[in-house]
């Protein structure tokens, strides 16, 4: 890559985003920075399996580790793969179905660090970022538990 | 030093954070301390297996020292993505 490493973005917003005008902005960025590839990943409020209709979704944080944790991630990532820019966008508060809720992206001169890093970001953002989701239901409200397989997920990070 | 509570953890206590004085040494005495206020932290705390903890913002674990540190957070385990 010809282009300087840049710090990560982080963002941290409890407002509805466009993730096309994200991209938009992080491939021109990544161009400069003199990418050949980007890899952008978008995570979407669904409805839940079920009977039960979600109304909505509520996200809770932790305001300063939330931004510490995040950046970690994200520097960790820029050390193991060569990628920059680096993009993780992630809301908090109320949130409806079909609403984004967050954003990761890498650039890198070729695809495959840039795919390496976004699934490892991902993985994780799953874990090991402060956030906590509550589903509203037209049954009630319950918190989000934490799957075994996206802790299970981070041993393949450890294992090379 | 300031206790935080998140999620579950914090509509269980009912407060999201809180100013404990204490002499506990680490994570664990702090926890045993507040099981022991009332029926709420005694609810919260029953299961550690089922909580995090971060220590000055940072994730640890439940035998960190407590020594010169300013804020420690109880939370379930985290579902961001």
């Amino acid at each position: 890559m010809s282009g300087k490493r840049s710090a990560p973005e982080i963002r941290v917003q409890p407002a509805p985003f466009d993730p096309g005008a994200v991209l938009s902005e992080f491939t021109a960025k990544a161009a400069l920075a003199g990418a050949g590839a980007l890899v952008s990943f978008t995570g979407l409020v669904r409805d839940i399996p079920g009977a039960e209709t979600l109304d909505h979704m509520e996200i809770e944080h932790y305001p300063g580790m939330t931004e510490s944790a995040l950046t970690s991630i994200a520097e960790e990532a820029m050390t193991r793969w060569a990628v920059s820019p680096v993009l993780i966008l992630h809301r908090f508060g109320t949130m409806r179905p079909e609403e984004p809720i967050m954003m990761v992206a890498t650039a890198s001169a070729h695809r495959q660090d840039a795919f390496l890093a976004a699934d490892f970001l991902m993985d994780y953002l799953k874990s090991r970022a402060p956030f906590w989701k509550k589903e509203v239901t037209t049954g009630g409200t319950a918190w989000v538990a934490a799957k075994d397989s996206d802790e299970h997920a981070l041993k393949r990070w450890s294992e090379d | 030093m300031d206790v935080l509570y998140f999620a579950w953890v914090r509509e269980r206590i009912g407060v999201p954070k809180e100013r404990v004085q204490t002499s506990a040494a680490t994570v664990q005495e702090l926890v045993a301390e507040l099981r022991g206020r009332e029926e709420r932290y005694a609810l919260a705390f029953a299961d550690l297996d089922a909580l995090r903890v971060a220590v000055d913002q940072e994730l640890s674990e439940f035998d960190a020292s407590l020594a010169g540190v300013r804020e420690v957070a109880f939370f379930p385990p985290m579902t961001g993505g």
